[in-house]
C-alpha cells in the first residue's frame, strides 16, 4: 500500500485542530455561513481540503453536511463567505460553472436520468461538446468525431464500473447500487479534479459496498481529490485519509481516523455530552 | 347524412388546414413538454402574437405578408424571453402559472377598447390573405381530391403550405433531438440538477427551447391568420392550449411524429363525434331530449370521454413507448 503511505505523508504536517493548514490545499473555505430563518445551518470559519486525498465529512443528523455540500458546489447560495478551488475563487458561481471548474458532485438521492440510456447518461458528462450548442446540433460532421471519442471514453469507464452490459438499457431499469455506480462514472466523464460524493453508500446493498469503496480508493490513487459525506462509521474509518467533523454547522474537529475515534468532542457531539444528561 | 359521409367528413378534417395548424403548434409544445419537460399552458399566446403580427402588419400598415410573418415571429421571441427570464430559474410550476395567465392577459389586451386602432378590438382584423392567395397555383374555386374527399383550391393551397411547414419542423425536431444538444434537453426533462452538476447551463438550454417552441407556435398562428384571412381575439381562448395538450398526449409526447398523429386523430374524433351525435339525434330522432345548442356541448363531452379512454388505456399516446412511460413512474 505505497499510495497510502504517500497520502499519510501528505497529511503528516497537518495539525489535528479545526481549520488546520494543509500542505497543498485544493479547496479553501473561509467564513461560509448559511442560515434558514433563525437557524444557522452552516457556519464554517476556515477549512482546507488536501489535494489527492479522501476526506470524509461527518457529523450527526442536521449538522449541515449536505448544506455545506450544496453551498460549495453552487447548488445553494451562501449568506456570506468565500471559497477557492485550485487557487481560483469560485464562491458565488452557479452549479454548472463550479462543475466546469473541475469540481463535480453527486447526489444523496441518486439522479440517474431514467429515460436516457446508460450510454447517453455517460455522454452527457463529456465537456466542451460542439454538438451541445443549438447551431452545432445541425452540423453533424462538426461533432461526429468528438462524439466517437467521447463514446470510447464512456465505454472504458462503463467497463471499469462493470456497467458495460447495460449500456443500451434505460438508466431507469438499473438497481439502486448500479445507479450509484453510473452516477460516479458519469461524474468521471467530466474529467474532474475533485469529486464530491454525497452519501455514496446510502441505499446500496452490502455486496456492492466493497466495490464502491474500491472505486473511491482508485480515484484517489489516480490523483483525484475526493470529499464525501457518509454515515457508516466503518466505511469512513476504513477509507478516509482525513476526517472533518461538523456539528451544528461548525467544524468541531479534524484529523486522521485514529485521532477522530478518540476525540472527546466528537463522541459528545454524536452521543450527547455528560452535562446535557 | 349517413355513416360513410360522416367518416369522409372526419377524414377531410383530419387532413385539413386546421389539423395542420394545430399539428404545427403542437410540435412547439412537444419541444417544450415532450422533450424538455417545460409545462407551457399558454401556447395559444404564441399563436396569438403570431396571428396578430400578420394581422396588424398586413391589415393596419399594409405591409407585405412576409413582413407580417417576421413581425409575428419577433413578437413570439420577445414573449418567450419575457416569460422565461423570470420563471425558468424557478421550479417547473412557475412557468405553467405564468404562461396560462400571460396568454389570457394577451387576449384581453388585444381585444380591449384602447387597442382597437391596432388590433380591431373584439372585431379583429380582416383581409389578411391577399398576398398568400395571389401565390395560389390552384384554382381557388375548383375542387380537388378523390371521390367524396375533396378540398377547394384555396384550402388545398393552405394545406400544402402548412403541412410542408409541419414536415419541415418534424425534420428540425428530429435533427435537434438526435444531437448532443438534444441529449442535454432530454437530460433536463429527467432531472435538471443532475445535468447542472455535469456543467451544463440548464437555464440557457431551457430558454433556447422555450423560444424555439414559441416561434413554432407563432408560425402556426401566422398560418391561422392566412388560412382564415381574418382573426378575432376570442379565437385564442385557453381551450386552444388544452386542445393542443390533448393532441400532444394523444399522439405521444416526446415522439417526433406524436403531434402530427395526434392532430389528425384529434380532429378526426372531434368531427366524427359531432357527426355521429347529429346523425343519431336529428336524422334518426333518437335523442328527443336534446335541443340544437346541446349538441355542441355533448359533442365536446363525448370527445373528452374518448380522450380519457385513450389516456387510461394508452397513457403513452398512440405512438409512444410504453416501456419508457413505465420507467417514469417514480
Amino acid at each position: 500500500m505505497s499510495s497510502d503511505e504517500t497520502v499519510v505523508d501528505r497529511m503528516s504536517d497537518a495539525e489535528t485542530v479545526p481549520g488546520s493548514k494543509k500542505a497543498d490545499p485544493i479547496l479553501v473555505v473561509d467564513d461560509v455561513r448559511r442560515s434558514f430563518g433563525g437557524l444557522t445551518a452552516v457556519d464554517v470559519g476556515h477549512l482546507e481540503v488536501q489535494r489527492g486525498t479522501i476526506t470524509a465529512l461527518i457529523g450527526p443528523n442536521g449538522a449541515g453536511k449536505s448544506t455545506l455540500f450544496n453551498l460549495l458546489t453552487g447548488f445553494d447560495r451562501v449568506d456570506k463567505g468565500t471559497w477557492s478551488f485550485q487557487g481560483r475563487t469560485i464562491s458565488g458561481k452557479r452549479g454548472h460553472q463550479v462543475a466546469r471548474a473541475g469540481m463535480v458532485r453527486t447526489f444523496q438521492l441518486t439522479k440517474a436520468l431514467t429515460r436516457l440510456t446508460v450510454l447517453d447518461n455517460m455522454l452527457l458528462g463529456a465537456k466542451g461538446q460542439a454538438g451541445e450548442r443549438m447551431a452545432g446540433a445541425f452540423a453533424r460532421p462538426l461533432w461526429k468525431r468528438q462524439e466517437k471519442a467521447n463514446t470510447e471514453r464512456a465505454m472504458e469507464l462503463l467497463e471499469r464500473f462493470k456497467l458495460i452490459a447495460k449500456r443500451d438499457d434505460m438508466a431507469g431499469s438499473l438497481s439502486g447500487g448500479q445507479r450509484k455506480l453510473l452516477e460516479m462514472a458519469r461524474a468521471l466523464m467530466t474529467d474532474p479534479d475533485m469529486i464530491m460524493l454525497d452519501e455514496p453508500m446510502a441505499g446500496v446493498n452490502p455486496a456492492l459496498v466493497q466495490s464502491l469503496l474500491g472505486h473511491i480508493t482508485s480515484l484517489r490513487d489516480e490523483g483525484k481529490t475526493v470529499l464525501f459525506v457518509e454515515h457508516d462509521m466503518d466505511v469512513i474509518m476504513g477509507i478516509s485519509d482525513w476526517i472533518v467533523v461538523l456539528a451544528q454547522g461548525q467544524v468541531i474537529a479534524e484529523g486522521r481516523p485514529s485521532d477522530i475515534r478518540s476525540n472527546q468532542q466528537v463522541i459528545d457531539a454524536y452521543l450527547g455530552s455528560r452535562e446535557e444528561d | 347524412m349517413d355513416i360513410l359521409s360522416i367518416l369522409v367528413e372526419s377524414v377531410r378534417s383530419a387532413l385539413g388546414p386546421i389539423a395542420a395548424i394545430y399539428a404545427l403548434a403542437a410540435i412547439g409544445l412537444n419541444l417544450h413538454f415532450g422533450y424538455t419537460g417545460l409545462l407551457n399552458f399558454g401556447q395559444v399566446g404564441f399563436m396569438l402574437v403570431g396571428a396578430y403580427g400578420v394581422g396588424i402588419s398586413v391589415s393596419v400598415f399594409g405591409l407585405p405578408l412576409f413582413v407580417g410573418f417576421g413581425v409575428g415571429l419577433l413578437c413570439a421571441l420577445v414573449l418567450a424571453l419575457l416569460l422565461g427570464i423570470p420563471t425558468l430559474r424557478l421550479r417547473a410550476d412557475y412557468l405553467s402559472i405564468t404562461t396560462i395567465a400571460a396568454a389570457e392577459v394577451l387576449r384581453l389586451v388585444y381585444r380591449a377598447g384602447f387597442a382597437e386602432p391596432l388590433t380591431g378590438g373584439v372585431y379583429g382584423l380582416q383581409n389578411l390573405a391577399g398576398d398568400f392567395r395571389a401565390l395560389n397555383p390552384f384554382d381557388p374555386g375548383g375542387r380537388y381530391g378523390i371521390g367524396d374527399l375533396t378540398y377547394t383550391g384555396a384550402h388545398l393551397w393552405t394545406m400544402v403550405v402548412t403541412w410542408s411547414l409541419v414536415l419541415l419542423m418534424v425534420g428540425l425536431t428530429w435533427l435537434l433531438i438526435h444531437s448532443p444538444w438534444g441529449r442535454v434537453i432530454k437530460g433536463i426533462r429527467e432531472d435538471e440538477d443532475a445535468v447542472r452538476s455535469l456543467g451544463k447551463n440548464v437555464f440557457a438550454y431551457k430558454m433556447q427551447i422555450l423560444v424555439l417552441g414559441g416561434l413554432i407556435g407563432a408560425l402556426a398562428g401566422c398560418m391561422m391568420a392566412v388560412h382564415q384571412a381574418s382573426i378575432q381575439p376570442d379565437q385564442f381562448k385557453p381551450q386552444v392550449t388544452f386542445f393542443l395538450w390533448a393532441i400532444l398526449l394523444l399522439g405521444g409526447a416526446g415522439r417526433v411524429f406524436g403531434p402530427v398523429i395526434g392532430a389528425m386523430t384529434f380532429w378526426f374524433l372531434m368531427n366524427f363525434t359531432d357527426g355521429l351525435l347529429k346523425y343519431l339525434g336529428r336524422d334518426l330522432g333518437l335523442m328527443p331530449f336534446l335541443d340544437g345548442p346541446d349538441y355542441g356541448a355533448l359533442q365536446l363531452a363525448f370527445a373528452g370521454l374518448l380522450l380519457v379512454l385513450l389516456i387510461v388505456f394508452r397513457p403513452q399516446g398512440l405512438i409512444g413507448d410504453r416501456k419508457e412511460m413505465l420507467i417514469n413512474v417514480k
